[in-house]
């Protein structure tokens, strides 16, 4: 493939696809980056601190109380020039700046939705549609919801036509998996190339 | 939708946020790498000849972070393999660079971007799994 770099004759270097899973606190997110991930389930933590992000110089910042925001994190192997990282988009408002990091070269993105709480998604279907990312909504079916019709979700979410809308089980792999299947085809539409099914 | 950055701190601390931590003590206080971002996938690798002796200034975490490159890694798993924040991991590894321990491959431009091929193995892949 000719994405494969090099380094000197020593290594060579995968390439890395990113792709954001996101969707509102509860919504399984970490539930769907686990039952992918081929890696047991990461985190990563990002910092914040009272200063904010955008400044250089944070002297005496190791005197300050910080916290730090986890964001989940897991991998697919495709072959050896290829991988896969999911991450999970931190779930509140005040971390839009890492959304930024994290969603700076990204593939795309699932939102996952809970039927139970529709409107938890709205604020990632507009990150993502103001930004131009390609994204799929997975419809998480939490035992005891009641089943709406993907029209009904799909008006409710005023979704454009050709985003992606699909249901899933969050814990389980397989049905994760085609949830990454049809971001990685609209992706491909979006671009006029379908991908002819194997 | 808010996009204004984060108000003040106490605003963080609550169940959402994780414990309050000094994480940037291991690195003197630095938030910034000497060198410029590094990616959440960009790829570290460990320079064949590198000599951590050379360098007696190095944290124990620094030889770490060492250790783990000697295949490609992305700064994320390093992050998570070390339990340190991106933001610690970030600033250690502009040190290792300037010392020419490691080497740092940023993921291409268009990344976000890749050839239909890649898609079609992308594809084909999630669907043996
Ligand atoms: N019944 C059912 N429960 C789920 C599903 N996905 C997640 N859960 C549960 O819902 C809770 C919240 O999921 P979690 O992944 O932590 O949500 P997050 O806040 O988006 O990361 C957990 O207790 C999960 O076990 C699903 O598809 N079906
Ligand atoms: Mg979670």
């Amino acid at each position: 493939m000719d994405s494969v770099r090099y380094d000197g004759e020593r290594a060579r270097i995968p390439l890395a696809l990113k792709i954001l899973i996101a969707g509102g606190f509860g919504a399984g997110k970490t539930t769907l980056v686990s039952a992918l991930s081929e890696v047991r389930p990461l985190q990563t933590e990002e910092v914040l601190t009272g200063a904010g992000v955008g400044t250089d110089d944070l002297s005496g910042v190791e005197t300050k109380s910080t916290t730090t925001v986890a964001m989940d994190f897991g991998r697919i192997t495709i072959n050896e020039d290829l991988q896969v990282y999911l991450f999970g988009t931190p779930g509140q408002d005040r971390f839009w700046f890492l959304w930024d990091e994290l969603a700076f070269g990204a593939l795309g993105a699932v939102v996952l939705a809970d039927t139970r709480r529709l409107a938890d998604c709205f604020p990632s279907i507009d990150y993502f549609e103001q930004r131009g990312i390609p994204f799929v909504v997975g419809v998480n079916c939490f035992d005891g919801a009641r089943r709406f019709s993907l029209e009904t979700v799909r008006q409710a979410l005023d979704l454009d036509p050709e985003v992606p809308l699909v249901l899933c089980d969050a814990r389980d792999r397989q049905s994760g998996k085609l949830v990454l299947i049809e971001l990685v085809e609209h992706v491909a539409r979006q671009r006029g190339e379908p991908v002819p099914a194997a | 939708m808010r996009t204004e950055s984060p108000g003040p701190q106490h605003e963080w601390l609550d169940g959402d946020a994780g414990p309050v931590v000094r994480p940037y003590t291991l690195t003197g206080g630095r938030v910034r790498s000497a060198v410029g971002g590094f990616d959440l996938v960009a790829f570290v690798l460990a320079e064949p000849g590198a000599d951590l002796a050379a360098h007696p200034e190095l944290q124990p975490e620094h030889r770490r972070l060492v250790e783990l490159a000697g295949r490609p890694v992305p700064v994320a798993e390093l992050a998570a393999d070390l339990d340190l924040a991106v933001g610690v991991v970030r600033v250690l590894l502009g040190d290792l660079l300037a010392r020419g321990v490691v080497a740092v491959h940023q993921p291409p431009r268009t990344a976000y971007l890749p050839d239909n091929d890649i898609l079609k193995a992308v594809v084909s892949g999630l669907r043996a799994l």
